[in-house]
């Protein structure tokens, strides 16, 4: 899988489940500052990530994904 | 001093007959039913395959997208309803209003019977399907019944006092009713209160299918509802919410405010008997009608309408005819009784706050909704209960009945303003 398909996807989850527009959505935005995403937001948006990209996000990873390119090269690097 | 009093400046309601307090007055007064087939869910093998599901409800036209997916039905019923009751009160919180309210004195007491049952069973399906560990961040505010309270405040700026009563059947006319302590006591100024109600789902109709309280008149929906008519095989399941804006009277007069009707009375007691059936000769209810009768220094003459808990089980409309005949005596072949159930269906912990409204609108607008489907006459059942037909009359005051599983009971009364 690429890094554009993986961005696509990222978006397209984050998009679904806080309710902004894709193209408000850019890869410096972060989750909580510039996307209105609270605590619970994080735990559903990372759970969302597990199950479409099939990886292992644990809890002290988790903490360090705060932009969509955390999220992006994290999966880039920890993806079957 | 003396006693602050309390009126109702602002209603709104979500059921079967639709979304908005006038379009369900309407079709009340026009005594329809919004009783049919379940659609939400395959029935299976459930005895009862009809309800009062709320249909032309767009979460959207109340609440954001995205907020929407965090909340169960339930709440969004109670938003719903709240907006619609805050609106058209116009109530001013904040100190930037001319006339507002000060937050900390603005109260939410709003309950729910059952809470997010919708919720609880998906999740627990994902559980047992993914894992528990894969379950909805969202799951626990969805299910909780203090969170739509908790979501009006946030809405609102309320700051006062925020808590959900549960008491089956009589939760939103306890809301009421203690809001109406609350404003009188001078702890709040002012009290958005009611319920709402979303468990027509597997859980909530098998469960209630299985304890023999539901009616199964399956093919005829409309006449399912039929409190007090002799046919009456049970209740049908309703949805939705019932939600009033109730403010202290001179604080709501020097705003201009636009005074529907004023909450005199409240009784709340239990039947200290059985788990669902009512004492023999409505004992609990008896007491419970005279508590709100005393609480409002009135005698039974000067009532003219019972909105009654008329839930078209066997039971409780037998026991509720007597104990109106206990606590009226002679006047109670007098006083129009009906029951919005029969068009609404029984909306379980919303009821008391959508016949709370119905009993101010009754006073407002000088028409008294009727039972429908009042066909064959029970000898146990007789008293007048606007069969069929609404009736313009104009009546000074209302009772409110409502009588929850558990034993517990709760009346309120309105008066003319």
């Amino acid at each position: 899988m690429s890094t554009s398909t993986i961005e696509a996807k990222v978006k397209s989850i984050i998009a679904d489940q806080l309710g902004v527009g894709e193209d408000e959505i850019k890869p410096e935005s972060s989750f909580i500052e510039d996307l209105g995403a609270d605590s619970l937001d994080i735990v559903e948006l990372v759970m969302a990530m597990e199950e479409e990209f099939e990886v292992e996000i644990p809890d002290e990873e988790a903490e360090n994904i705060k932009t969509v390119n955390d999220a992006v090269s994290y999966i880039n690097t920890h993806k079957k | 001093m003396s006693q602050r009093r309390v009126v109702v400046t602002g209603t709104g309601l979500v059921s079967a007959l639709g979304t908005g307090t006038e379009k369900n007055w309407q079709a009340l007064i026009a005594g329809k039913s919004g009783i049919a087939q379940v659609t939400r869910f395959d029935v299976g093998k459930i005895d009862t395959r009809i309800a009062g599901e709320v249909k032309d409800f767009e979460p959207e036209a109340f609440i954001e997208k995205r907020e929407v997916r965090r909340m169960d039905l339930y709440a969004q019923f109670a938003l719903a309803a709240a907006q619609m009751a805050v609106t058209e009160s116009g109530i001013p919180i904040g100190p930037d209003a001319p006339h507002g309210y000060i937050p900390e004195k603005v109260g939410v007491i709003v309950g729910s019977g059952i809470g997010g049952i919708s919720s609880l069973e998906e999740q627990h399906r994902k559980g047992l399907e993914k894992g528990f560990d894969r379950l909805s961040p969202f799951f626990i505010i969805q299910m909780i019944i203090n969170m739509a309270p908790g979501l009006i405040s946030m809405r609102y700026n309320c700051k006062g006092p925020n808590w959900a009563p549960v008491s089956a059947c009589a939760t939103s006319a306890h809301a009421i009713g203690e809001a109406w302590k609350s404003i009188r006591l001078g702890e709040t100024d002012a009290v958005i209160a009611g319920g709402a109600e979303a468990a027509i789902t597997p859980l909530g109709l098998g469960g209630f299918s299985v304890m023999k309280a539901l009616s199964t008149r399956n093919d005829d929906p409309a006449g399912a509802s039929r409190p007090f008519d002799k046919d009456r095989d049970g209740f049908v399941m309703g949805e939705g919410a019932g939600i009033l804006v109730l403010e202290e009277m001179e604080a709501a007069k020097k705003r201009g405010a636009n005074i529907l009707a004023e909450v005199v009375g409240y009784g709340a007691n239990s039947d200290a008997y059985h788990v669902t059936q009512p004492a023999p000769e409505g004992e609990g209810a008896a007491r419970c009608m005279r508590l709100a009768l005393q609480s409002a220094g009135m005698n039974p003459e000067d009532v003219g309408y019972i909105n009654a808990h008329g839930t078209s089980t066997p039971f409780n409309d037998a026991n509720e005819t007597k104990a109106i005949k206990t606590v009226f005596g002679d006047h109670a072949r007098k006083i129009a009784v009906s029951s919005t159930k029969s068009m609404t269906g029984h909306m379980l912990g919303a009821a008391g706050g959508f016949e709370g409204v119905v009993s101010a609108l009754a006073l407002a607008r000088n028409i008294l909704p009727p039972t429908i489907n009042q066909t064959t006459p029970d000898p146990d059942c007789d008293l007048d209960y606007v069969p069929n037909q609404a009736r313009e009359v104009r009546v000074d005051a209302v009772m409110s009945n409502s009588f929850g599983f558990g034993g517990t009971n709760a009346v309120l009364v309105f008066k003319r303003f």
